[in-house]
């Protein structure tokens, strides 16, 4: 999976679970929270949509790596790929 | 109903089939969570479910839902809400009020969805306190109440630095302490802090057909979700080696076992499940408050035999009196609802409904025979009427007789009989156990003894627990 592929999946869930968000041109350097009106409910949503749908574990003290779409894919990407080589 | 064989085991089980309940299991169910909710009443919403009365269809409680928001609105508590439960704004239907007021002797504050409507009210009828009240509504806007470690302040002394006209803050708290107080007199002020929003700055809106329409629209996504139900069977006992719950023990003999326990059936009310005494652990502070509410069925639309608002808080006397009263039922102050007075569109309500809800004693209540207590619900129920009416100018009693169909009225006893709430407290106890713990591991309570009340603030509730003492733990 690509950074860009793992960004798409990590919108895809945004918009799930907060599907009043207008998700069109997000800068994605920028945290999503400055950018959308996301809490710590969301973020937890986030984290559980990731272990459910992909299979991808989230430890709390890492959920800080999810704050930007830059800094998900940074963090996400070798995750998404563990998950799929151990597949 | 629900389940047909249970298992012997689930990830969850969850006391309650209540708002608190459901939103608490969609949470869990949506996350795969095997997860059982047990219920004792046949059935589902407790405190504010739905009967039928010779082919009529009545909600037990619903005035308002309140945290309404318009479309759009964001960050609030409905939209919170509505996001962690999947739930589409259309799935609930929510119709926004036409309007409502506080009428005390000789002076009256409207108030609308948003806050503009009760800020103007407030400038004319308290001129010379409008400075206070703006400081005292920023001081609202930024205080955080869901900092459960702060301490917890009595919201009487926190106005008290604002206002200085004690009618207008017996005003403002007789809403606030109506739609969700469980202390006498005063309230929390982190709860007040909640309630103002819900009511003064978001505001009441109600689904065309009631209640019924939120609870199908849980129970929907409870069961897609994969939750389990079992119903008309109430949870026994809780069997516990004085560490942890170890077993779940059903009334109908089944056992069940569970990696945790949610239990929204009051805190009282579980201590009583697994205790082997009767006697609380601990003395409690206050007394509960419960209520009467009276029913009335007319063959016309309220709006056009003169009563628009939707609804209507009222007290005659010089203080508000928010406390347990000395007689059955206290008809000095009161709630008023015209479910029909609500935007429906193009819809509206078959029949008129009017409806009076007043503090009440559930030991008087509870010491009459069969007899006497028909015959005191006889008496009361025009009393209360009457005393309400005084504040609908438009309405009175003559018009209400010549358009009466049927009636209906709950007391402290009804509330007690069909949610098990003890001395039938809608609020709940006085403390409230705001962080959900027990002393054992894996028990915790949501709903009303957790502390977030009303329809919106029970699913908050459910949802918050379940984040916390569940979903967040591996
Ligand atoms: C008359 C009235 C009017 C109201 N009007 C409004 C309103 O207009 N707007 C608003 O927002 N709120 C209103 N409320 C308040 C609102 O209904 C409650 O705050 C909310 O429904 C509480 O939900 P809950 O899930 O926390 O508790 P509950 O609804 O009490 O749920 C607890 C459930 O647990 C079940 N239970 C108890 N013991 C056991 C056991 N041992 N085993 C199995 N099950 C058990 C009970 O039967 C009950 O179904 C009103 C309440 C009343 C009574």
């Amino acid at each position: 999976m690509t950074k860009e592929e793992c960004k798409q999946v990590v919108l895809e869930i945004i918009e799930e679970i907060a599907p009043d968000e207008d998700l069109e041109g997000l800068s994605h350097d920028v945290r999503l929270r400055d950018q959308l009106d996301l809490d710590s409910m969301d973020f937890l949503d986030i984290v559980m949509e990731l272990r459910k749908k992909h299979g991808i574990e989230v430890p709390e003290e890492d959920y800080p790596k999810l704050a930007s779409l830059d800094s998900c894919a940074e963090y996400l990407t070798p995750k998404f790929n563990a998950v799929k080589a151990g597949a | 109903m629900g389940a047909r064989s249970l298992k012997p085991h689930y990830d969850a089980v969850i006391i309650g089939c209540g708002m608190a309940g459901l939103a608490a299991g969609i949470r869990m169910a949506m996350y795969d969570r095997s997860v059982l909710i047990v219920e004792s009443h046949n059935a589902p919403g407790g405190l504010n479910s739905f009967y039928a009365l010779e082919g009529r269809k009545f909600d037990v409680g619903l005035h308002a839902v309140t945290n309404y928001v318009p479309p759009g609105a964001k960050g609030t508590p409905l939209v919170k809400l509505l996001r962690q439960l999947r739930l589409r704004r259309e799935d609930l239907d929510l119709c926004p009020q036409r309007g409502s007021r506080i009428a005390f002797p000789g002076i009256d504050l409207a108030f609308d969805n948003g806050f503009a409507r009760l800020g103007e009210s407030v400038a004319e009828a308290f001129p010379a306190e409008i400075d206070g009240f703006r400081a005292l509504r920023a001081h609202v806007a930024a205080f955080d109440p869901f900092d459960d470690t702060a301490p917890v302040v009595s919201a009487r002394e926190v106005m008290g630095r604002y206002l200085r006209s004690p009618v207008l803050t017996d005003m403002l708290l007789c809403p606030i302490l109506y739609y969700g107080s469980a202390r006498e007199n005063d309230i929390d002020f982190d709860q007040f802090v909640i309630l103002w929003r819900s009511l003064f700055e978001e505001g009441f809106a109600r689904p065309h057909e009631g209640v019924r329409v939120v609870i199908r629209a849980l129970l929907k996504r409870f069961r897609e979700a994969g939750g389990e139900r079992k119903m008309k069977c109430g949870v026994r006992r809780l069997h516990t080696d004085g560490a942890r719950v170890t077993a779940v023990e059903l009334e109908d003999g089944l056992t069940v076992t569970a990696d945790a326990v949610l239990s929204t059936a009051g805190a009282r009310e579980t201590e009583a499940l697994w205790s082997a005494t009767d006697q609380p652990a601990a003395p409690e502070p206050g007394r509960r408050l419960s209520f009467v509410e009276t029913i009335t069925v007319l063959d016309a639309q309220p709006a056009d035999l003169g009563a628009e608002e939707t609804i209507i808080f009222f007290n005659d006397s010089e203080r508000f009196h928010y406390e347990r009263p000395a007689a059955a039922v206290d008809p000095r102050s009161g709630v008023i609802c015209f479910p029909n007075n609500y935007d429906y569109g193009e819809r509206r309500l078959d029949e008129g409904f009017f409806r009076v809800t007043a503090l009440a004693d559930y030991d008087r209540w509870a010491a009459l025979s069969p007899e006497a207590y028909r015959a005191e619900k006889d008496a009361w129920y025009p009393r209360l009427q009457e005393s309400a009416l005084r504040f609908v100018p438009g309405l009175d009693m003559d018009t209400v007789r010549a358009h009466t169909r049927y009636i209906d009225m709950f007391t402290p006893c009804t509330v007690k009989r069909f949610t098990r709430h003890i001395e039938g407290a809608v609020y709940g106890a006085p403390r409230k156990h705001r962080d959900g713990t027990t002393r054992f591991d894996n028990l915790f309570l949501a709903g009303t003894d957790q502390g977030f009340l009303g329809i919106t603030g029970a699913m908050l509730s459910g949802i918050s627990m379940a984040n916390r003492h569940v979903l967040s733990r591996r």
